[in-house]
């Protein structure tokens, strides 16, 4: 079976500023695809590209096989969520998700069998006959889920549809667009800014940045191997530790040699065998830094190292030191000894780091 | 804590009326103004309702002693316009068959030219948009003769039609910046999520875009109508006997009076002229200033 979207070579331009370039991304049917980066990387445009109501300025663009490049979004078979949920303010909730049927010239009857089926999905009965104006945020969501449903599209798309609702209901929507995505088994784009959304609803992220796409693969793969400096930065919270360090080879495998604060340098020896240039970033997440006893991994190696600043968050402690001129987050036991300025045995799991080159950003190992 | 409020006690009363003395003062003033710009008014509906005789021989602003009618009567249909003596009825006529179809055509031309250029990005809208706005700035005066000759070449001058086609073609520059602003604010996320639901360019004007614009209708509609009942230079640069509109009659009965000048008859004439925008902004002047300041719709 064709890919549900395929975009191949996509360029898009406003005027001699390229927005976009060379993008290229396949999904597949029932496949939950998340563009991630930061404000300005171009991810909603590509959105946009998609939906068709941005012209593209190469490249093409082909939904359920079909090439979609130059047709208009209502041909697409595609249904959208705004930001703002971009409700029709006149209309009620219920003209709100007939609207798109009744362009379309679809019968009463099933304008109306199919309006009851998503409101009963949706738990939005009682609202039908009310105004977006007399609606809250998480229902105004749930009213533009809605008109998206009933289209029973090929391909739905979500542009950073949680990102104006408070904490808490952010989080509730999250789990629920993840159990509809389950239930239907719906190709999905969704675009967000926030990573954590990324990792839990995705099946398939694409990192960009500048209009350039960084990586792609599932949560797994951009979490435990980033494929560049800037997605191990931009992928986890608290982010990856980045830090500067001499590599070495040697007969037990490759030394790593970081600078500490104090003078002189703390020592790991990675027993994998790694051809590394001398300069090296290694990246270490957070959780990769643990208390020597609590931790012992077989690629763990342990080093004492003095703790600067102690973060209880609850659930973890953080603990923040300073390793080769950088700022580096330890996530320790709740329970932990740590304390500031004093000595405290880390355990460092060498089988899940990651190694970059200084100048070009690009992966290692 | 107790022994604190007692001692501000009198300090606080002594504020209390002076500030009081100044309500008081403030509307008194306001009365004052009030009264002062009241006065025209009173003095024509007064002057309106007495007869030639008391006029010459009372007081200015004294009040009528016997209310007669007659002055408005002779107004409405039997003053002289020029050799012609039928009052300002016929006239009067003349400027609603003008008003009505030039406010409802520019208003809805308005709406549209508002919507393309706010929610439908295209090559040299800003381009467009600034040319239109220059258009609200050139004063009648410099559109005269130029006017002049096109109605000539269509046909149209001198004629019903011709006036509104001038008056729609004035006001769309104005029309076309009311609907702009006001549109502008309304996010351009509906218009593409209306798009995906599969609704062209006039269904999303006509089922979303003109539901929402109800507070600027009313505004522009305040606002064309005054203008074009209002005018008098295009009414009678290009007009002829017949199509003259209320105001031009006005002008021809106050200034072709022969032997004594009647006043009341001016007067009332007048007052009839003015009426139908007065009426315009009493009904729906709440509107007018609400919908000014409100601009923004919440989706």
């Amino acid at each position: 079976m064709a890919p549900i979207l395929e975009i191949n070579n996509l360029f898009k331009s406003y005027g001699t500023v390229e927005i976009l370039k060379d993008i290229n991304v396949a999904i597949e049917q029932g496949d939950f695809l998340v563009l991630v980066g930061p404000s300005g990387c171009g991810k909603s445009t590509l959105l946009n590209c998609i939906a068709g109501l941005e012209p593209i300025s190469g490249g093409e663009v082909r939904i359920g096989g079909r090439d979609m490049t130059s047709v208009s979004p209502k041909d697409r078979d595609i249904a959208m969520v705004f930001q703002s949920y971009a409700l029709y303010p006149t209309m009620t909730v219920a003209k709100n998700i007939t609207f798109g049927m009744k362009v379309r010239g679809v019968d009463q009857v099933t304008q109306a069998e199919k309006l009851a089926h998503v409101a009963q999905q949706l738990q939005i009965e009682p609202l039908l006959n009310r105004k977006p104006g007399h609606l809250s945020g998480g229902q105004r969501q749930r009213v533009a889920m809605g008109r998206a449903l009933v289209r029973d599209p090929k391909l739905f798309l979500f542009d950073e549809p949680l990102s104006n609702l408070d904490a808490k209901l952010r989080v509730e929507m999250r789990t629920e667009i993840k159990s509809l995505h389950q239930r239907l088994g719906a190709s999905m784009v969704y675009v967000t800014h926030d990573q954590i959304e990324a990792m839990t609803l995705a099946t398939k992220i694409v990192v960009m940045k500048g209009g350039v796409i960084q990586q792609i693969g599932t949560p797994a793969e951009i979490y435990n191997h980033p494929a560049n400096l800037f997605v191990a930065d931009f992928m986890g919270s608290p982010a990856m530790n980045l830090i500067p360090a001499k590599a070495r080879s040697g007969s037990a495998g490759t030394t790593i040699e970081i600078a500490r604060k104090s003078g002189g340098s703390m020592v790991l020896t990675d027993r994998k065998n790694l051809s590394l240039p001398e300069d090296v970033i290694i990246g270490v997440r957070p959780e990769n830094i643990a208390d020597a006893n609590a931790h012992s991994g077989p690629d763990s190696q342990e080093a004492d190292c003095v703790i600067d600043i102690v973060e209880p968050a609850g659930a973890d402690t953080y603990a923040v030191m300073e390793l080769g001129g950088k700022h580096v987050t330890a996530r320790l036991h709740a329970e932990t000894t740590a304390a500031p300025g004093i000595k405290q045995r880390l355990a460092f799991d060498l089988g899940k780091v990651s190694y970059f080159a200084p100048d070009t950003g690009l992966r290692l190992n | 804590m107790v022994d604190l409020s007692l001692a501000q006690t009198p300090h606080q009363a002594e504020g209390r009326t002076g500030r009081l003395i100044l309500r008081w003062m403030l509307y008194i003033l306001l009365l004052l103004f009030a009264l002062f710009y009241l006065l025209p008014l009173f003095v024509m509906l007064t002057t309106s309702l007495k007869s030639l005789e008391e006029i010459r021989t009372g007081d200015l602003i004294a009040l009528p002693r016997d209310v007669t009618f007659a002055a408005w009567r002779t107004a409405w249909s039997e003053a002289c316009t020029g050799i012609q003596c039928e009052g300002v009825r016929p006239f009067f006529w003349n400027s609603v068959l003008i008003a009505i179809p030039a406010v409802v055509i520019s208003t809805l031309l308005g709406a549209m030219n508002g919507y393309v250029v706010a929610q439908w990005n295209f090559r040299g809208a800003n381009l467009f948009f600034s040319l239109m706005l220059f258009g609200c700035f050139i004063p009648f005066q410099v559109v005269l003769l130029p006017m002049a000759r096109v109605l000539g070449l269509i046909g149209m001058a001198g004629t019903i039609p011709g006036l509104i086609f001038v008056h729609v073609i004035y006001g769309l520059g104005f029309t076309t910046l009311f609907f702009r602003n006001y549109y502008v604010s309304i996010p351009s996320e509906l218009t593409k999520a209306a798009k995906v639901d599969g609704a062209g360019f006039f269904r999303i004007f006509w089922s979303i875009f003109l539901p929402l614009s109800l507070p600027i209708i009313v505004v522009t509609v305040i606002w064309q109508f005054t203008q074009i009942w209002n005018d008098f230079l295009f009414g009678v640069s290009f007009s002829q006997a017949g199509t003259q509109p209320v105001t031009v009659a006005l002008n021809n009965i106050v200034n072709s009076t022969t032997g004594i000048k009647a006043y009341n008859v001016d007067m009332a004439a007048a007052i009839i002229a003015g009426l139908p925008t007065l009426l315009v902004y009493v009904i729906a002047g709440k509107y007018f200033v609400r919908g000014l300041t409100a601009g923004s719709v919440k989706g």
